[in-house]
C-alpha cells in the first residue's frame, strides 16, 4: 500500500477540515477502501477516520424515525433491538453482509458512500425511501443514489446518518455470488407510506434501481403471486462471467417474490 | 509516523510505525506474532483473523494505527497453560491439514462460539457453515473444521 497520512478526528468540525484537500478521504470500517488502496486503485494522501466522533455511530428512535449513524457497523444494525423491533428486514440485510468479520467493521454509511452496484444496502434505502444525512444537507434516497459507485456526495461532503420510517412492512432477499457473498441479484420490497416500493440491487449497469411493473403489481396486491405476471426486462441489465442479463432478469422476479413472502 | 500502544495477548505493547501499517503487519513485523497468517491479503481468506476489542476482524484489513488503544487477542493468546478447548478440540478431530488456515479458523471459531453463547442462540451445524463464510480451507474440506467447533463449543 502507498504511503498515507492516517487522522483522527475529535469532531465533525475537525473532519471536515482535515477533508478539504482533494486528495484526502473519509475511511470508515476500510473493508472497501483499504482493499482498494491496496490494488492501487486509490491513492489518498489522507484519511480522515469519522469512527470515534461523537454521535456518527449507533441507533436511535427520534419522532418515529430510526436514525442509524454512518459509522454503526452491519453487526451493530443486525443484532440493534430497535432495527431488530422496527424494521426487521434491515436487520436481515445486514445479518447477510459478507461474512462475520466484514460486518464487525463495515459501516452502512460506508456502504452507501460508495454505491457498489452489487452491495446490499442500497436497495434497503431506496425502497424504504429513506434520507441520507450528511455534515450539510438531507438527501433523499431517490435522489441520492446516481449510478454505479456514484451518488450525490460532493468532493468532502461526510455522511452522518440514515433516517428511516418504519414500513408497514418490507423484506429482502438476495441471490449472493457464491464466491464473495455480494448480490448477484438481491429485492428489497417495502410497504411505505408513499406506496409500494421495490429496489433492486446487483442487477442494474446503472447500480441500484427501483422497478415500476413491480412496485404496480405490488401495490394491487402485496403477495409473491402478484410478481407472476410482471415482465422484467433484460435490457440495462449486467452481464459478467457470474450471469448475463437474462439470467439476472429471472432472478429478480424470483427475489422479488421471495423478498414479498419474507416480509415483516 | 503513528505512535501505537495496545494490549496484545494481555501484555501492553508500544510501538511508532508508519501510518499505512496494517494490523497484520503490526502484528507480524514489528511483534514478531507470525502465527498470525497472511493467506491472500485481499480481505476473503480469513487466516488472518484476531480478535480486537472481543469482535472478530481481518487484521489485513484494518490499520494499526486504527487501532490505538485496543485490546488484541491472536492466536499465541489463546493457550493459558493448557491449550484452550477450540484448540484441542482441532486437535482431536483432525481439523487441520497444512495448517495455514488454521489461526484463522481458530479464532474465528472462538469468536462465533462466544457470540452465540451471549445471545443464547444454538451454534447448530447449519450455523457453523455459514459463520465461516469468510474462512477459505484449501486442504481440508471443511467437514473436519466443522467437527470441531461443534466439539469445542460443547466445552467451552
Ligand atoms: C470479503 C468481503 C465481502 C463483502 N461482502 C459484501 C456483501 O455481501 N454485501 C455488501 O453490501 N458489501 C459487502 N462488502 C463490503 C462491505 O459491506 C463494506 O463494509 C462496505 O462496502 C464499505 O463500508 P466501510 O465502512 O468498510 O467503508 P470504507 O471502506 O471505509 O469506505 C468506503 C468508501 O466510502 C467512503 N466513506 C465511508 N464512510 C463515509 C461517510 N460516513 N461519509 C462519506 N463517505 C464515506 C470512503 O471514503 C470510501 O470511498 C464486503 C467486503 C468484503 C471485504
Ligand atoms: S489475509 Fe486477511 S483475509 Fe486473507
Ligand atoms: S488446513 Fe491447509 S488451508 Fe486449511
Amino acid at each position: 500500500m502507498y504511503d498515507v497520512s492516517y487522522h483522527r478526528p475529535a469532531s465533525l468540525a475537525d473532519a471536515k477540515a482535515m477533508l478539504a484537500s482533494d486528495d484526502a478521504k473519509v475511511l470508515a470500517g476500510g473493508q472497501t477502501l483499504l482493499p482498494t488502496m491496496k490494488q492501487h486503485l486509490a491513492a489518498p494522501s489522507d484519511l480522515v477516520d469519522v469512527r470515534r466522533i461523537p454521535g456518527m455511530s449507533g441507533v436511535k428512535v427520534e419522532g418515529g424515525k430510526l436514525v442509524i449513524g454512518a459509522a454503526t457497523t452491519h453487526a451493530e444494525v443486525a443484532g440493534n433491538a430497535d432495527v431488530l423491533k422496527h424494521v426487521p428486514s434491515l436487520a436481515c440485510l445486514a445479518a447477510g453482509i459478507g461474512d462475520p468479520a466484514v460486518r464487525h467493521m463495515g459501516t452502512i454509511g460506508g456502504s452507501i458512500a460508495n454505491n457498489d452496484p452489487a452491495a446490499d444496502y442500497p436497495s434497503a434505502i431506496l425502497a424504504l425511501n429513506a434520507t441520507v444525512v450528511t455534515d450539510r444537507r438531507e438527501i433523499a434516497a431517490d435522489d441520492y443514489f446516481q449510478g454505479m459507485f456514484t451518488t450525490a456526495l460532493e468532493p468532502g461532503e461526510i455522511i452522518t446518518a440514515v433516517k428511516i420510517t418504519p414500513p408497514k412492512s418490507g423484506g429482502y432477499a438476495k441471490f449472493p455470488n457464491p464466491a464473495s457473498r455480494y448480490a448477484m441479484v438481491g429485492v428489497y420490497v417495502a410497504q411505505t407510506g408513499a406506496g409500494v416500493r421495490v429496489a433492486v440491487t446487483g442487477a442494474g449497469q446503472d447500480g441500484v434501481f427501483r422497478h415500476d411493473g413491480l412496485e404496480a403489481a405490488l401495490s394491487a396486491r402485496f403477495a409473491p403471486e402478484a410478481v407472476d405476471g410482471v415482465s422484467v426486462s433484460a435490457d440495462g441489465l449486467l452481464s459478467d462471467i457470474h450471469g448475463d442479463a437474462a439470467y439476472r432478469a429471472h432472478l429478480v422476479k424470483v427475489m422479488a417474490k421471495r423478498a414479498v413472502a419474507a416480509a415483516a | 509516523m503513528a505512535t501505537i500502544s495496545m494490549t496484545v495477548n494481555g501484555k501492553a505493547v508500544k510501538r511508532a510505525v508508519p501510518d499505512n501499517t496494517l494490523l497484520s503487519e503490526f502484528l507480524r513485523e514489528h511483534l514478531r506474532l507470525t502465527g498470525t497468517h497472511v493467506g491472500c491479503d485481499t480481505s476473503q481468506c480469513g487466516a488472518c483473523v484476531v480478535h480486537v476489542d472481543g469482535r472478530a476482524i481481518k487484521s489485513c484489513t484494518a490499520l494499526a494505527a486504527s487501532l490505538d488503544g485496543a485490546t488484541v487477542t491472536t492466536i499465541e493468546g489463546l493457550a493459558n497453560g493448557d491449550l484452550h478447548p477450540m484448540q484441542k478440540a482441532f486437535n482431536d478431530n483432525h481439523g487441520l491439514q497444512c495448517g495455514f488456515c488454521t489461526p484463522g479458523m481458530i479464532m474465528s471459531g472462538v469468536d462465533m462460539v462466544a457470540r452465540y453463547k451471549a445471545e443464547g442462540r444454538e451454534l447448530t451445524e447449519a450455523a457453523i457453515r455459514h459463520e465461516l463464510e469468510g474462512n477459505i480451507c484449501r486442504c481440508t474440506g471443511y467437514h473436519n473444521i466443522v467437527k470441531s467447533i461443534q466439539q469445542a463449543a460443547a466445552e467451552m
